[in-house]
This record gives structure tokens, C-alpha cells and sequence, in this order.
């Protein structure tokens, strides 16, 4: 990590190793959605409906992950002074929000049939995942409002912590209330509760979003080292002036 | 511990005798409490089911909106710079600000809150409840709002950011305090779980607050 701290170096293994992540990712999305489309069979209950979930569970996943990753680099940003965890921590949120507003959508377009309602209040499990998005507006909303970047950095970096505190809850939130939305099937302590033939595709897509943040975070870390060197290079001409 | 009794009481004493304080959090309160009615109707049934929500949603609303005035007249005269350089930690300044702002303005509102019920229709036996989990619930949402001050005190339009960032905040409160202020069924025991979790969050809040309002302010002082 300590190797990374430097920008030129940064850039370089991520200009060398970005065409393999996105092509990886690429690959992984046709093979998943093949797998999930056109391999894996219909459910008994739900019938093709279950085809939903196999965008709607890993961009859930994603949206969690997204914000631990925000969190984390937050938190070397603190601990380390390290000059990209900033960087990483800001251009995570959007992907982050995206993720989020991807599962909530497909969610409600999956619930409409099934449960017969777009939207369920007193589901613990949605209203933290909508929670979620409103932490990752507010996250990119400070970014926006304060103009100073190393100001705005310190501050982003106390409002990504303190949003932690809802991911136990969004994780567990099925298993401490009774909800409408149905428990973990595939992280659970005795194995899988879910079919072979549904569980490959899953993992797959699983893996493929994985990726595919990997890739569109490496990208904007990018485009952000290159933003702030713009930013330089037009303080040091007003300078000059 | 003089240092910090101290600092509570020049806040109370402040919002007290400079206006715009508990009167004017008390008064937006008492107006959404009229408008409610107004908008959805005279139907007694319906705004006796609904009190309890209307009343905590006005609760949250008043201490968010008051919520700048926690740090903002300090920040703005230098008194914050003062405070940084004083023998107590700076996260206790931030959590006697905080207890300051619970004691002028949030408890206030949570007391009147039941009174104001009558205006709704709410339920007689759910003023106990009521009254009880807006007292605990309260604690919790000014030491969250003070986070949210914190946080936007350099800015100049803070206040809508104040509200996207701290509401969603405000979600587990309102959750188990409406659940909490519910009319008491067969059982008369009065620490009802939802009450025990609105307590652990306010003393998460206690704990969590301070570190992350200091640590923001300071981002602001330097």
C-alpha cells in the first residue's frame, strides 16, 4: 500500500493492469448473464422472474462492499496520510450509489410480482438499503459543496465513517426482524441453501460486477489524479500572472 | 468539569436570552402540528392513528432546523478557535455543546410534545409512552444533529446538506421510537424493548458524536 502512495507509480501499474481487469470483467458479465438467461432453469415459485436476482443480488452485494471499500480508504486516509485514499474514497461513492440504486430498482421491479407491491415500508431490509443511497448522496453531496478539496477531503472522510454504523444493520437486517425479504441463501455458515444449476451463475455475476467496480474504480482514481493535476497546473498560471 | 459546566450553562443562557431559540423551535413545531390537520382533513380516526408519526416527524424536523445553532455564532466570532486551545479535549467541548443544545432545545420539544397531541387526537394512553420515548429519542437527535452542524459549519448554504445528511441518520430513531410511543396493550411494563434499543442508540450516539463533530470542526479550525 505504502508502495502505491506515490501517483506515477500508481498510474503506471494501473495503465498496465486496466485493459486485463476490464477485459476479465467483460468476459465474466457475458458468461454470467449467458448462465443466468439462458442456462439456469426457472424457478417452481417464481418462475422467470427469478432471472432478477441474478442482477439484483450482486449489485446489492456490490453496494455494500462499495461502501466498506469508501470507509476503509477513509480510514487510511486518516490513519496514513496516504495521498490517494482520498482519491479512492471519493470516486468509490458514485459507483457505490449506482450499485445501490441498481439493486433497489431491479428489487422493486422483482417485488411487483411476486410480493404484488413496488414497495414495502416496513421491510427492514429495503429501507436500510434506501438508507444506503441517501448516505451515498450526502457522501457525494460534501464533496460538491465545499470547495476547497483538502477541507472537503477531511470532512468526507468523518461523513463516510460514521455512515459505517448502517451496514451491520443493512447485513443482519434480515435476520433480526421479520421481514418480507428473504434471508441469506448463499453466505451461510451451513453451506449454500440454493441449486447448483442457479448458485454458478450467481457466483459468476457475483465476480463479474466485482470487476467491473474494480475496472470503473481504477478508471475514475485515474481521471481524478489527472483532475488535480489540471487543478495544479491552473493555480501555478494564475501565479504566474 | 468546571470548565465544561461552565461552557453548558453560557449556551443555555445564550439561546435563552438571545430569541430565535426554544421559542422559535417551539413555534414550528405548534404551526406543522396546526398544518397537519388542515392538510389531511378533520377525520378523528385518521389523525389519532397517525399522531404519534406526525409528532416525531415535527420533533426531528425542529431539532434539525435548529441544529446550526449549535456551533454556527461560535465558529463565526472565533470562540471555537478559543476553545481548541483549552485544558479540556475538544471532543468534550463538542459533547457539552451538544447537551447544551439537547437541554435548550430538544427536551423542551419532546416535553411539549404530548401536550401537543391533543391537537391530533392522540391516544391517552399513549402520552406516557409518547412523552418517555420522545425524552430518550431526543438525546440521540441532537448529539446526531450536532454531527450534521459540525460538518457544514464552514459553509455557506449548510442548511438543506445539514438535512440530506443527518435525516438518514434519524432513521433508527424513528423507527424505534414510534414503536416505543405506541399505546401500552396487555402488558404494563413501560421498559418495552423498542424503548432499551432507543436507549442504546442514544448512548451510541453519546460516544460516537463527539469524536466525529470534533474531528470535523477542527478540519474547519485550522
Amino acid at each position: 500500500m505504502q508502495y502505491l502512495a506515490n501517483p506515477t507509480r500508481f498510474l503506471k501499474l494501473a495503465n498496465a493492469v486496466l485493459p486485463f481487469v476490464w477485459a476479465i470483467a467483460v468476459a465474466l458479465l457475458i458468461l454470467g448473464l449467458y448462465g443466468a438467461l439462458a442456462t439456469a432453469p426457472a424457478d417452481y415459485q417464481q418462475g422467470e422472474t427469478v432471472r432478477i436476482m441474478y442482477v439484483h443480488v450482486p449489485a446489492a452485494w456490490m453496494a455494500l462492499f462499495v461502501y466498506v471499500v469508501m470507509a476503509l480508504a477513509s480510514a487510511v486516509a486518516i490513519i496514513f496520510r496516504h495521498p490517494l485514499a482520498d482519491a479512492a474514497a471519493k470516486t468509490a461513492a458514485p459507483i457505490g450509489a449506482v450499485f445501490c440504486f441498481l439493486s433497489l430498482a431491479t428489487g422493486s421491479l422483482w417485488g411487483q410480482p411476486m410480493w404484488g407491491t413496488w414497495w414495502q415500508w416496513g421491510d427492514a431490509r429495503l429501507t436500510s438499503m434506501f438508507v444506503l443511497l441517501l448516505l451515498y448522496i450526502g457522501y457525494i453531496a460534501i464533496w460538491a459543496a465545499i470547495d476547497e478539496p483538502h477541507r472537503a477531503a477531511m470532512i468526507a472522510r468523518v461523513v463516510a465513517l460514521v455512515g459505517v454504523i448502517n451496514i451491520p444493520i443493512i447485513k443482519f437486517s434480515v435476520d433480526w426482524w421479520n421481514t418480507l425479504h428473504q434471508p441469506a441463501s448463499v453466505f451461510r455458515m451451513d453451506g449454500p441453501s440454493i441449486a447448483p444449476s442457479m448458485l454458478w451463475p450467481l457466483l459468476v455475476m457475483g465476480l463479474a460486477y466485482s470487476f467491473l467496480f474494480l475496472a470503473l474504480h481504477l478508471t475514475s482514481i485515474r481521471a481524478e489524479i489527472a483532475a488535480r493535476k489540471i487543478r495544479q497546473i491552473q493555480i501555478a498560471e494564475i501565479g504566474e500572472r | 468539569m468546571t470548565l465544561i459546566l461552565a461552557l453548558i450553562r453560557r449556551d443555555l443562557s445564550l439561546s435563552i436570552r438571545q430569541g430565535g431559540g426554544v421559542g422559535t423551535a417551539l413555534g414550528f413545531f405548534l404551526t406543522v402540528m396546526v398544518l397537519l390537520p388542515i392538510g389531511l382533513g378533520p377525520d378523528q380516526a385518521l389523525l389519532g392513528k397517525i399522531a404519534p408519526g406526525a409528532l416525531w416527524i415535527s420533533l426531528l424536523l425542529s431539532v434539525l432546523l435548529s441544529a446550526d445553532r449549535i456551533y454556527q455564532q461560535d465558529y463565526d466570532d472565533g470562540s471555537l478557535d478559543i476553545m481548541t486551545m483549552s485544558p479540556v479535549p475538544f471532543e468534550l467541548v463538542a459533547l457539552a455543546k451538544a447537551v447544551a443544545h439537547w437541554l435548550s432545545t430538544s427536551l423542551p420539544l419532546a416535553i411539549a410534545a404530548p401536550v401537543l397531541g391533543f391537537l391530533v387526537n392522540l391516544d391517552p394512553r399513549a402520552i406516557w409512552p409518547l412523552a418517555l420515548a420522545m425524552m430518550v429519542g431526543s438525546i440521540a437527535l441532537s448529539l446526531l444533529a450536532s454531527i450534521g452542524a459540525a460538518v457544514t459549519v464552514g459553509l455557506r448554504r449548510g442548511g438543506l446538506l445539514v438535512s440530506l445528511l443527518v435525516l438518514p441518520l434519524y432513521v433508527p430513531v424513528l423507527i424505534f421510537g414510534l414503536s416505543a410511543s405506541q399505546a401500552p396493550g396487555s402488558s404494563p411494563d413501560i421498559a418495552t424493548p423498542s424503548l432499551l434499543i432507543l436507549l442504546a442508540l442514544a448512548l451510541v450516539s453519546v460516544v460516537l458524536s463527539p469524536l466525529a463533530s470534533a474531528a470535523a470542526l477542527r478540519s474547519y479550525l485550522k
